[in-house]
């Protein structure tokens, strides 16, 4: 029972982290004003490309590699969007529909195979001293994959840009009121740019987390609906990085014990209904019946400077 | 008192923005496939070959015509979908989930009743058109009431959708046997196949029927109007006597209706049963390039659900024939979205191409 | 550049055009330290244009710009603020959920550790707000202060970033006269500073009682630059408008009928969710106008939406034609008579994408000769159309162009011909010359006047007094949510007015006025 209960909470743990790093991507970017659902596409190049680097080099180089992928493609996405006033849904939509067709054509030219990529290896996990050798509790924090420590740090560090630094306040006005923010010399567009590429960097983190943290390959669309995911994790957690942590934390859970009632062989709930439960509860937040989530004034409007 | 002189200048300039309308979608496919053609150059593939079997695999046999035109059907009935929200300035991403909900309804009723043909199938069909116009009609109805951002819960009743089919069908629906799926619905409820040894079904022309039925109601109806005036502006529609709220639950019930008839007739008049999604097959976010290159008008809507028919039906083939990998269609149709998307900078480089030409006095 | 002059700023042959109209051409201005300059024209003149352009909002196309008698290129706003200038907007760049500290030092915050000093920056906002006698709470949040507040946090946000040129964007639009006296009074200390003030306005007397200098603008020109106590308000106006303000419209005697609406002790909540309308009682009879008089937020908008059923009551009675109307409908409303013009003719009044047709029928889009059954009926809305463009004198190339491409007057002119065509027993006028050319006005004003005659009531609610007095046969004027007093239009003059606008009672204006 206790061993059940340690993997339970050690799955969940591990479960949450592609969503709370692509939870935080999908924060930075709303809070400046754009709506970015390429996170699902972002996490899937992501985790390609760590795979084949890790295939090619080393799976830390993978990793940095998935990064900086990332915030190509969230920098294409801004140029879209931010830019050229593209609708932000669409070019969102477009990223997604390139993800799963350009790493499915990359898959079949280097791999040759359709499914899935050979195993690579993966980042291993990391030990913490001290903690590892308490009960329970050691089994769930004290060796997991580092993703999952760079998660929660990751979690303390965001929520520290976002409300103690100029930097973060100005990334708020800019989501709020640009105008506003334009009037004091905030350059509202640049800051738009640095933080839907800031999605980028944590969705691709969310990605590489997938393909040598998780597992040790990449499989054909394997991010399968994380993004939207870590966008219902965000929306739950009302935009902050504490609450998108927690949802997704809860969204984890809900994914562990699918995972474990399938090995043990529990079936008083059907697993599609612990599948179903993050977006229920996703929907239920939205219309208050959880505590009303709004979002931040200015998501998703292009901002128009001068009337031309 | 009509003044030409006042506004000729200004008419002139509507009528070169109206231009630029038809001319997006065409740079934007010319430039997917110049893209298409990139990547295929780097994997060795030689693309003029490639896209003579791609235009050959829809138009060299009638077989290949016919399956082309089975492709078509989903994407003419997504594409409305997505097209009927917009007029309404809604965003309905939820075509694949209001694609499955309809799927399995229409199975359902299918495979559960025994009648006669002129009552089953129609009975199928409603009840698809029921199941995913709820669907979409819920979202609309959470943006109407709460302003809930119809984006966001579209996509999240995706994933209800596939989670809840994939439930149904591998469980409570099961048909006896390995198989995933429903058992088989009854011939009275299919939707005839009227070319020998082909699979393209009457769907195709209750697709283009409903295409006509929705520029009818659009352009011609009170209804239309309604729907047009809010989605332009719904504070002048609802100054203007319109109930905002209830057009846009029912346009987002008749859209989510809509995308659900691709799910149908998929049932009805394809497959014959409804099998466990593993994923979505993605007629709902093809729906949106459909709308995107029709520019929401029903008749741009046949029309790009063809170019996107035609590209899916070439993607098999050109594998298999010159090697090229499926994915570059995928590819392609992301670049061409993108591009329509992007319109704004068209318009924008083609004043200021307008004004150095022009000089400033067309600026004044 | 001329040195040892005393100007803080200097513009000189400034244009800059939009597609299709030059807001401001070849347009020169100056600003001497120390004084309070008054821009003057009317809506759409040019004037908040080229503060824009002189704030970096706006890059002019050309023209240059002095500041301190510098030449400066002012790419972005950052540069206008880098050389001491500070504009406070008509509509208030505030964060609302942000705090007063926050929005105050936002872009240039300071730190301590990377990290914002908020102690310091609270204690930065008292001392500013001290030093110039500006009350604001640092920690309250902008979204829970008054507007008179928000302006104060406006300006204090200019003064945090060394601001010695401020430009303020039609200040006292929003505010009542006590807030204006005391604004009044912020503004003279600032120029004891040493500061300098720009203040966009088109109010004639608050030109002649604020400003040392004023520069007048008219259809994005240049008129000229005089000092305020060599010119009397009647010349001012002149420059402003090109001609004689008519501010006498020709009207003959009402004649007024029975009683058409009637309002007893409405009560409704504005968006905020406060009382917004608070007993307000009065009625309108046939051949009458009655004008609404107040300043802007006393619960004007509020009305015309009850009225026209966009916002529910919480209480009161409303009767129209002898009858009471329950549960306000727009629907229902419009076909029992009522017809609307909408302060703001781009958001409620037009479909800007729709064709001229199109939005000749909004209302009546589902009746006869329009619709038959759930079918429009394309043939006759647009011959209807063609009459109307005809009846009405728009200006169009014809009815199948989009409304957008109409100028502001003859966008207005559809409306009212819409509004007119339904034949109403009851126009309710809200702001119905905002932001239109003169010769418009005197158009729609007509008109008013004409459907009077007619044997309409017309309830006109205008936030400009010189259009109540002149137009109207009673005026009730409006003050937190209720009707402080209705007067014979007699009895009415500009200051008894001023004052219940301000909130006092009638009887005390009375007794006021025989002091003063």
């Amino acid at each position: 029972m206790l061993a059940n209960l340690t993997a339970l909470l050690s799955t969940t743990l591990r479960m949450a982290t592609p969503l709370i790093l692509a939870a935080l991507g999908g924060m930075f970017s709303e809070r400046s004003g754009v709506i970015n659902i390429a996170l699902e596409g972002i996490m899937l190049i992501g985790a390609f490309t760590a795979m084949a680097g890790s295939y090619f080099f080393s799976p830390w180089i993978g990793v940095l590699a998935a990064v900086i992928v990332g915030m190509i493609i969230a920098a294409a996405h801004a140029l879209v969007s931010i830019s050229f006033r593209a609708d932000q849904i669409v070019s969102g939509t477009a990223i997604n529909i390139f993800a799963a067709g350009i790493t499915g054509f990359l898959l079949r030219l280097i791999f040759g195979d359709a499914g899935q990529s050979p195993s690579v290896q993966d980042v291993g996990t990391w030990k913490i001293p001290f903690i590892k050798d308490i009960p329970v509790i050691g089994g769930v924090f004290g060796e997991q994959i580092p993703f999952v420590y760079i998660a929660l740090i990751m979690v303390g560090v965001s929520y520290w840009i976002l409300f103690k630094t100029p930097f973060g306040l100005r990334i708020r006005s800019v989501g709020e009121h640009p105008a506003a923010a334009d009037s004091v010399g905030i350059n509202v567009i640049g800051m738009r740019y640095i933080a839907v590429i800031m999605s980028g960097f944590f969705a691709g983190l969310a990605g590489a987390s997938l393909s040598v943290g998780l597992l040790d390959l990449f499989v054909k669309n394997m991010s399968s609906g994380r993004g939207f995911i870590a966008l219902a994790a965000m929306i739950f957690g009302r935009w902050t990085p504490q609450g998108a942590m927690l949802a997704a934390l809860l969204f984890g859970f809900a994914d562990a014990l699918q995972m474990l009632a399938q090995t043990i062989g529990l079936t008083f709930v059907p697993r599609q209904f612990l599948l179903m439960a993050p977006y229920i509860l996703t929907i239920l937040a939205l219309t208050g019946v959880i505590g009303r989530s709004t979002p931040p004034a200015a998501d998703g409007d292009p901002y128009i400077k001068e009337e031309v | 008192m009509v003044d030409k002189n006042i506004s000729e200048r200004k008419a002139k300039y509507l009528q070169k923005q109206r231009l630029v309308d038809l001319i997006v979608p065409i740079i934007a496919i010319i430039a997917g496939l110049i893209v298409g053609a990139i990547f295929m150059l780097i994997i060795g593939a030689e693309p003029i070959k490639a896209y003579i079997v791609l235009w050959n695999s829809s138009f060299g046999s009638l077989r290949g015509f016919g399956e082309m035109l089975v492709n078509t059907v989903p994407l003419i009935f997504t594409g409305l979908a997505v097209a009927f929200g917009f007029k309404i300035g809604l965003f309905n991403i939820g075509g694949d989930g209001q694609f499955l909900v309809s799927y399995l309804a229409a199975a359902y009723i299918g495979y559960m009743f025994q009648l006669p043909m002129y009552i089953h199938l129609p009975f199928a069909l409603v009840a698809g058109i029921i199941a995913g116009g709820v669907w979409g009609g819920i979202a609309g109805y959470l943006k109407a009431k709460l302003g809930i951002h119809e984006v966001i819960t579209t996509i999240m009743f995706n994933y209800i959708a596939l989670h809840l089919v994939g439930y149904l069908v591998g469980g409570p629906l099961k048909a006896e046997g390995p198989l995933p799926a429903t058992p088989k619905i009854f011939d009275t409820a299919k939707l005839p196949r009227f070319v020998p040894n082909m699979r393209i079904h009457y769907g195709i022309f209750l697709a283009l029927a409903v295409a006509v039925l929705i520029y009818y109601i659009l352009w011609k109806t009170t209804f239309g109007y309604e729907v047009r005036a809010t989605g332009q502006n719904p504070d002048a529609a609802q100054f203007g006597g319109i109930n905002v709220a209830r057009n846009m639950v029912l346009a987002m019930f008749i859209s989510g209706a809509l995308a659900g008839l691709a799910g149908s007739t998929q049932a009805l008049g394809l497959e014959y049963r409804a099998y466990q999604p593993f994923g979505f097959v993605g007629y709902g976010f093809t729906g949106i390039a459909v709308a995107l290159v029709g520019k929401g008008h029903p008749v741009g809507v046949v029309l790009g659900a063809l170019l996107f028919g035609v590209l899916s039906r070439g993607a098999m083939m050109m594998q298999s024939m010159v090697g090229v990998p499926k994915e570059v269609i995928e590819i392609i149709q992301a670049i061409i979205i993108m591009f329509i998307a992007s319109e704004y900078i068209f318009k924008y480089l083609a004043r200021k191409w307008r004004e150095r030409k022009g000089g400033v006095a067309d600026a004044s | 550049m001329a040195s040892g002059n005393n100007l803080a700023v200097e513009m000189k042959g400034i244009t800059k055009r939009f597609p299709g109209v030059i807001a401001n051409d070849r347009v020169d201005f100056e600003l001497e330290k120390g004084e309070i300059h008054a821009l003057l024209g009317e809506n759409g003149a040019g004037k908040t244009t080229l503060m824009n352009c002189l704030y970096g909002f706006l890059n002019a196309d050309e023209g240059e710009i002095f500041i301190n008698n510098k030449k400066v290129e002012v790419t972005d706003p950052n540069v206008a603020i880098n050389h001491g200038i500070g504009m406070v907007h008509q509509h208030f760049m505030l964060v609302p959920p942000f705090t007063v500290t926050e929005n105050i030092v936002l872009g240039k915050e300071p730190t301590e550790n990377n990290m914002i000093d908020y102690k310091t920056a609270n204690q930065n906002v008292r001392d500013i707000s001290k030093q110039y006698g500006l009350n604001v709470e640092p920690t309250a949040k902008v979204q829970d202060i008054s507007v008179g507040m928000q302006q104060r946090v406006e300006i204090l946000k200019a003064l945090y970033r060394g601001a010695d040129i401020l430009i303020l964007d039609e200040p006292t639009a929003v505010l009542t006269p006590q807030e204006v006296e005391e604004l009044v009074k912020i503004m003279e200390s600032l120029t004891d500073e040493g500061k300098s003030i720009i203040f966009i306005t088109h109010k004639l007397k608050e030109v002649q009682s604020i400003a040392d200098r004023v520069t007048v603008i008219r259809s994005g020109k240049l008129i000229d630059t005089v000092k305020t106590d060599t010119v009397t308000t009647n010349e001012l106006a002149n420059m402003m408008v090109g001609r004689e303000v008519i501010l006498e419209v020709e009207k003959e005697e009402a004649n007024p009928g029975e009683v058409v609406l009637e309002v007893e002790d409405l009560y409704a909540k504005n968006d905020r969710d406060l009382m917004a309308l608070n007993g307000t009682s009065f009625s309108v009879k046939r051949g009458e106008i009655l004008g609404i008089a107040g300043v802007d937020g006393n619960g004007q908008t509020e009305l015309t939406e009850v009225l026209t059923g966009l916002r529910k009551k919480e209480k009161g009675t409303i009767k129209f034609k002898g009858r009471e109307i329950t549960k306000p409908q727009t629907k229902r409303l419009f076909e029992e008579g009522i017809s609307h013009i909408p302060e703001d003719r781009q958001k409620r009044g037009l479909i800007m994408e729709f064709k001229l047709y199109e939005n000749l029928i909004l209302g009546r889009h589902d009746r006869k000769p329009y619709a038959s059954g759930l079918n429009l009926n394309n043939k006759k809305i647009k011959e209807e159309a063609r009459r109307l463009i005809k009846e009405y004198d728009i200006r169009t190339p014809s009815e199948t162009v989009q409304a957008k491409s109409l100028s502001g007057g003859n966008q207005q002119k559809l409306i009212i011909a819409r509004e007119f065509d339904r034949k109403p027993d009851l126009l309710i006028a809200a702001q119905p010359t905002r932001g239109i050319d003169v010769g418009a006005i005197e158009y729609i004003h007509n008109s008013l006047i004409g459907q009077r005659d007619n044997n309409k009531a017309i309830l006109l609610i205008s936030l400009e007094l010189d259009e109540i007095l002149s137009l109207s046969d009673r005026v009730a004027v409006i003050y937190e949510g209720k009707i402080v007093d209705i007067l014979d239009i007699e009895d009415a003059t500009e200051e008894k007015l001023g004052l219940m606008m301000a909130g006092a009672e009638s009887e005390e204006v009375k007794g006021g006025g025989q002091v003063g």
